[in-house]
């Protein structure tokens, strides 16, 4: 994994509650969770979000059916405890959670060349929004990259440069439609990211301010 | 909220009453929850349930989570059938995951709020949360407990906070979490105290990856 203690640019409240109420697109929350498992300090804020999740969950309660104890014991009574989930596999440049969607390590990748040095391959599609993995070869600049909506990418491995700044291992850019900006991948290797889009999101909307001065963490 | 783009699956209805607007401390089956002065709550029972599949610490835990996980659900806008069904299922899920429970990583109500969350989004919203890498926490049973009590100890001053808030402002904050955040309002800061959980998780991560290294 990247040095933790190298990675500039993070995650936004807004995403980081988002992630953590559960409304986040599933293309958005794949690159929080590749993002989270190599950023202890998005991490730690994002299980704060959880923490006052079980905060908000103790406050109203509704009751249950006469027998709902009864008939969940009846159901797990004969059961032996879940599996015990598998120690993390050796370091790979895919963290775990991207990993599970290419179906395995950065080997297993099927990329399509986009021409220009750029390869990508889809992780997931849905009504709202995209994941794909980017690899840009060294020196090569993405072509022309209008969005409009909001994008997320997180550098996996190399790094790459905007006119917003440079993005190295575990780095993210948060773009909106606003931002017009072509990244070049650094001259000393390829570089591996991971891009989420869509096209409807707005992340200059109310949210993140309104996340920044509730929670401000 | 603002990536609103299925107006359908959201809550709008008006803010049910509090049925049960309770302290977390005003349960348990047998006293050893009425005070955390040195053990986190419910820890007893979860090691009990772990250890000994303990029907009568599940019956504890289903009591008081049962019907706040239900409320949760419903208040995100499930109907109540389904949020009960859902209840069910996220307790069974405790049962069975009891022993991959960590009181130094989280406290109860915050894992359990993880495993209804996670349902939810699984059946209201129908897809998938992929999750970070899981990390291999340590156990090194004194700075467990110290971390553990540190961390439910932290935990209660959130919940304390969060009752004293503004209602406008806690208002806000529920609906962030029930997935109805829909109004363009602005919020001044809270003073909810996240900024020491924070510095207290973003410790124990340190710890670890200095173990793990
Ligand atoms: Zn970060």
């Amino acid at each position: 994994m990247p040095d933790p203690a190298r990675i500039n640019h993070h995650l936004t409240e807004s995403l980081l509650l988002a992630y953590a109420t559960g409304e986040l697109p599933e293309a958005f929350s794949i690159a929080v969770a590749a993002h989270l498992s190599l950023c202890d300090e998005c991490r730690a804020r994002s299980m704060t979000f959880d923490v006052l999740g079980g905060a908000l969950l103790e406050t109203h309660a509704e009751v249950l059916s006469d027998g709902a104890l009864a008939a969940t014991l009846a159901r797990v009574r004969s059961e032996g405890p879940a599996p015990t989930p598998r120690t993390p596999v050796p370091a790979d440049v895919l963290p775990a959670p991207v990993r599970g969607y290419v179906g395995g390590g950065l080997d297993a990748v099927r990329w399509r060349p986009l021409g220009g040095g750029v390869k990508q391959a889809i992780l997931y599609r849905d009504e709202h929004a995209t994941a794909r993995l980017l690899s840009i070869a060294a020196g090569a600049a993405v072509p022309d990259h209008g969005h409009a909506g909001t994008e997320i990418t997180l550098v996996l491995a190399g790094a790459f440069s905007d006119g917003i700044g440079r993005f190295g291992p575990g780095d993210v850019e948060l773009a909106d439609e606003d931002v017009d900006h072509q990244p070049v991948a650094d001259p000393g290797g390829d570089c591996i990211c991971l891009a989420a889009t869509d096209a409807r999101l707005r992340f200059h909307s109310f949210v993140p301010r309104l996340a920044g001065q509730i929670f401000g963490i | 909220m603002a990536f609103d783009t299925s107006p359908g699956l959201a809550y709008r209805g008006p803010v049910p009453p509090a049925l049960l607007a309770g302290r977390a401390r005003t349960h348990g089956h047998n006293n050893v929850n009425e005070t955390s002065d040195d053990r986190p709550l419910w820890a007893d029972e979860m090691r009990a349930l772990s250890e000994r599949r303990d029907e009568s610490a599940f019956a504890a835990l289903f009591a008081h989570f049962a019907p706040r996980v239900k409320a949760y659900l419903m208040r995100s806008g499930s109907a109540p059938d389904l949020a009960e069904e859902v209840a069910q299922d996220v307790m069974a899920t405790l049962w069975r995951k009891a022993h991959l429970f960590d009181p130094a990583k989280a406290s109860v109500n915050t894992w359990v709020y993880t495993i209804a969350r996670n349902r939810r989004i699984d059946i209201l919203r129908k897809r998938a949360r992929p999750e970070p890498d899981d990390l291999p926490w340590g156990h090194e049973a004194e700075a467990d407990q110290a971390d553990a009590l540190a961390l439910q100890q932290e935990s209660e001053r959130l919940a304390a906070a969060l009752t004293r808030l503004p209602e406008k402002q806690r208002v806000l904050v529920e609906r962030a979490y029930y997935g109805d955040l829909s109004h363009r309002e602005i919020a001044d800061e809270t003073g909810l105290p996240l900024g020491t959980i924070k510095s207290r998780i973003r410790l124990g991560l340190e710890r670890l990856r200095h173990h793990m290294s």
